[in-house]
Protein backbone atom coordinates (compact mmCIF):
# COMPACT_ATOMS: atom_id res chain seq x y z
CA UNK A 1 0.00 0.00 0.00
CA UNK A 2 2.83 2.37 0.90
CA UNK A 3 4.53 1.84 -2.45
CA UNK A 4 1.28 2.71 -4.22
CA UNK A 5 1.20 6.11 -2.53
CA UNK A 6 4.85 6.61 -3.31
CA UNK A 7 4.14 5.95 -6.97
CA UNK A 8 1.19 8.35 -6.95
CA UNK A 9 3.32 11.01 -5.29
CA UNK A 10 6.16 10.66 -7.80
CA UNK A 11 3.69 10.65 -10.71
CA UNK A 12 1.99 13.83 -9.52
CA UNK A 13 5.36 15.54 -9.03
CA UNK A 14 6.33 14.61 -12.57
CA UNK A 15 3.08 15.84 -14.05
CA UNK A 16 3.36 19.10 -12.10
CA UNK A 17 6.83 19.65 -13.55
CA UNK A 18 5.51 18.95 -17.03
CA UNK A 19 2.61 21.35 -16.53
CA UNK A 20 5.00 24.11 -15.46
CA UNK A 21 7.25 23.45 -18.43
CA UNK A 22 4.26 23.84 -20.77
CA UNK A 23 3.00 27.02 -19.07
CA UNK A 24 5.17 29.41 -21.08
CA UNK A 25 6.21 29.89 -24.66
CA UNK A 26 9.83 30.65 -25.45
CA UNK A 27 9.99 34.31 -26.51
CA UNK A 28 13.54 35.22 -25.44
CA UNK A 29 15.58 34.51 -28.55
CA UNK A 30 17.89 36.97 -30.34
CA UNK A 31 15.62 36.94 -33.41
CA UNK A 32 12.50 37.77 -31.40
CA UNK A 33 14.31 40.50 -29.43
CA UNK A 34 15.52 42.11 -32.66
CA UNK A 35 11.99 42.18 -34.11
CA UNK A 36 10.59 43.57 -30.85
CA UNK A 37 13.05 46.47 -30.73
CA UNK A 38 12.46 47.26 -34.40
CA UNK A 39 8.71 47.33 -33.73
CA UNK A 40 8.91 49.47 -30.60
CA UNK A 41 11.11 52.02 -32.41
CA UNK A 42 8.60 52.18 -35.24
CA UNK A 43 5.77 52.55 -32.75
CA UNK A 44 6.89 56.13 -31.98
CA UNK A 45 5.97 57.01 -35.58
CA UNK A 46 2.88 54.81 -35.71
CA UNK A 47 1.25 55.97 -32.45
CA UNK A 48 0.00 59.34 -33.84
CA UNK A 49 -1.24 57.55 -36.98
CA UNK A 50 -3.32 55.12 -34.90
CA UNK A 51 -4.73 58.04 -32.92
CA UNK A 52 -5.70 60.03 -36.03
CA UNK A 53 -7.32 57.01 -37.68
CA UNK A 54 -4.81 56.93 -40.55
CA UNK A 55 -3.99 53.32 -39.66
CA UNK A 56 -6.06 50.69 -37.91
CA UNK A 57 -5.66 47.19 -36.51
CA UNK A 58 -6.97 44.41 -38.69
CA UNK A 59 -8.59 41.24 -37.37
CA UNK A 60 -5.85 39.09 -38.93
CA UNK A 61 -3.04 40.40 -36.72
CA UNK A 62 -1.73 42.95 -39.21
CA UNK A 63 -2.39 46.65 -39.61
CA UNK A 64 -3.71 48.59 -42.57
CA UNK A 65 -4.20 52.11 -43.86
CA UNK A 66 -7.68 52.98 -42.62
CA UNK A 67 -8.01 56.62 -43.73
CA UNK A 68 -5.17 58.05 -45.81
CA UNK A 69 -7.01 61.39 -46.11
CA UNK A 70 -6.01 62.48 -42.60
CA UNK A 71 -2.34 62.38 -43.70
CA UNK A 72 -0.99 65.16 -45.98
CA UNK A 73 -0.48 63.96 -49.54
CA UNK A 74 3.30 64.36 -49.34
CA UNK A 75 3.51 61.94 -46.40
CA UNK A 76 1.33 59.16 -47.77
CA UNK A 77 4.24 57.27 -49.30
CA UNK A 78 5.86 57.19 -45.88
CA UNK A 79 2.57 56.04 -44.35
CA UNK A 80 2.39 53.07 -46.71
CA UNK A 81 6.04 52.22 -46.12
CA UNK A 82 5.53 52.25 -42.34
CA UNK A 83 2.52 49.94 -42.58
CA UNK A 84 4.35 47.55 -44.92
CA UNK A 85 7.44 47.44 -42.66
CA UNK A 86 5.33 46.85 -39.56
CA UNK A 87 3.43 44.02 -41.26
CA UNK A 88 6.71 42.40 -42.33
CA UNK A 89 7.94 42.52 -38.74
CA UNK A 90 4.67 41.13 -37.40
CA UNK A 91 4.70 38.19 -39.81
CA UNK A 92 8.33 37.51 -38.89
CA UNK A 93 7.47 37.75 -35.19
CA UNK A 94 4.65 35.18 -35.41
CA UNK A 95 6.90 32.87 -37.43
CA UNK A 96 9.87 33.25 -35.06
CA UNK A 97 7.78 32.49 -31.96
CA UNK A 98 6.43 29.34 -33.61
CA UNK A 99 9.92 28.26 -34.70
CA UNK A 100 11.51 29.07 -31.32
CA UNK A 101 9.05 26.66 -29.73
CA UNK A 102 9.74 23.89 -32.21
CA UNK A 103 6.36 24.15 -33.96
CA UNK A 104 6.52 26.23 -37.17
CA UNK A 105 2.93 25.13 -37.85
CA UNK A 106 1.76 27.20 -34.85
CA UNK A 107 2.47 30.48 -36.69
CA UNK A 108 -1.18 30.81 -37.75
CA UNK A 109 -2.53 30.18 -34.26
CA UNK A 110 -0.01 32.63 -32.82
CA UNK A 111 -1.08 35.23 -35.40
CA UNK A 112 -4.73 34.76 -34.36
CA UNK A 113 -3.86 35.06 -30.67
CA UNK A 114 -1.91 38.27 -31.29
CA UNK A 115 -4.70 39.66 -33.52
CA UNK A 116 -7.15 39.38 -30.63
CA UNK A 117 -4.74 40.82 -28.05
CA UNK A 118 -3.62 43.80 -30.21
CA UNK A 119 -7.29 44.75 -30.56
CA UNK A 120 -8.14 44.11 -26.89
CA UNK A 121 -5.20 46.21 -25.69
CA UNK A 122 -5.65 49.07 -28.17
CA UNK A 123 -6.47 52.37 -26.43
CA UNK A 124 -9.80 54.11 -27.01
CA UNK A 125 -9.98 56.17 -30.19
CA UNK A 126 -8.03 53.71 -32.33
CA UNK A 127 -9.66 52.05 -35.33
CA UNK A 128 -9.99 48.27 -35.19
CA UNK A 129 -11.51 45.74 -37.56
CA UNK A 130 -14.22 43.55 -36.08
CA UNK A 131 -16.69 41.08 -37.55
CA UNK A 132 -18.79 44.01 -38.87
CA UNK A 133 -15.94 45.97 -40.43
CA UNK A 134 -14.03 48.97 -39.09
CA UNK A 135 -15.05 50.50 -35.79
CA UNK A 136 -13.59 53.13 -33.52
CA UNK A 137 -12.81 51.88 -30.03
CA UNK B 1 -5.82 -16.81 -29.77
CA UNK B 2 -2.25 -15.72 -29.84
CA UNK B 3 -2.36 -13.54 -33.04
CA UNK B 4 -5.40 -11.67 -31.65
CA UNK B 5 -3.68 -10.72 -28.41
CA UNK B 6 -0.66 -9.59 -30.41
CA UNK B 7 -2.87 -7.31 -32.45
CA UNK B 8 -4.44 -5.94 -29.29
CA UNK B 9 -1.02 -5.22 -27.86
CA UNK B 10 0.17 -3.52 -31.04
CA UNK B 11 -3.00 -1.43 -31.26
CA UNK B 12 -2.79 -0.39 -27.63
CA UNK B 13 0.85 0.52 -28.04
CA UNK B 14 0.17 2.63 -31.16
CA UNK B 15 -2.70 4.39 -29.42
CA UNK B 16 -0.47 5.18 -26.45
CA UNK B 17 2.26 6.61 -28.70
CA UNK B 18 -0.30 8.60 -30.72
CA UNK B 19 -1.70 9.96 -27.46
CA UNK B 20 1.71 11.25 -26.40
CA UNK B 21 2.26 12.95 -29.74
CA UNK B 22 -1.21 14.51 -29.64
CA UNK B 23 -0.55 16.05 -26.23
CA UNK B 24 2.77 17.48 -27.40
CA UNK B 25 1.48 19.12 -30.60
CA UNK B 26 -1.58 20.71 -28.98
CA UNK B 27 -1.42 24.52 -29.36
CA UNK B 28 -0.98 26.10 -25.89
CA UNK B 29 -3.55 28.90 -26.23
CA UNK B 30 -3.16 30.30 -22.71
CA UNK B 31 0.63 30.40 -22.96
CA UNK B 32 0.39 32.09 -26.35
CA UNK B 33 -1.92 34.74 -24.92
CA UNK B 34 0.51 35.39 -22.08
CA UNK B 35 3.41 35.70 -24.54
CA UNK B 36 1.38 38.03 -26.76
CA UNK B 37 0.50 40.29 -23.81
CA UNK B 38 4.14 40.48 -22.76
CA UNK B 39 5.36 41.39 -26.26
CA UNK B 40 2.54 43.89 -26.92
CA UNK B 41 3.25 45.64 -23.60
CA UNK B 42 6.90 46.00 -24.64
CA UNK B 43 6.25 47.14 -28.21
CA UNK B 44 3.53 49.63 -27.26
CA UNK B 45 5.37 50.62 -24.07
CA UNK B 46 2.28 50.10 -21.97
CA UNK B 47 2.55 50.22 -18.17
CA UNK B 48 4.58 53.48 -18.36
CA UNK B 49 4.91 53.84 -14.58
CA UNK B 50 7.13 50.73 -14.47
CA UNK B 51 9.26 51.90 -17.41
CA UNK B 52 9.72 55.55 -16.36
CA UNK B 53 11.01 54.62 -12.91
CA UNK B 54 14.20 53.22 -14.40
CA UNK B 55 15.12 54.70 -17.75
CA UNK B 56 13.17 57.89 -18.47
CA UNK B 57 15.37 60.65 -16.92
CA UNK B 58 18.42 59.59 -18.94
CA UNK B 59 16.79 60.64 -22.21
Amino acid sequence: MKSVWKTVFVASLLSATLATAQGNLEIDTPAISAIKSSMSQRHAQLAPLYASGAVGLKSDGSLAVHDANVVPLAQRGKLNALVAAENNDRTALYREIATANGHPEWAGDIRNTFAQRWIDKAPGGWWVEGSRGWARK
Amino acid sequence: MKPVSNWVAVTAFSLAIAGCVTINIYFPAAAAEKAADQIIDEVWQLKPEAATKEGAPSR
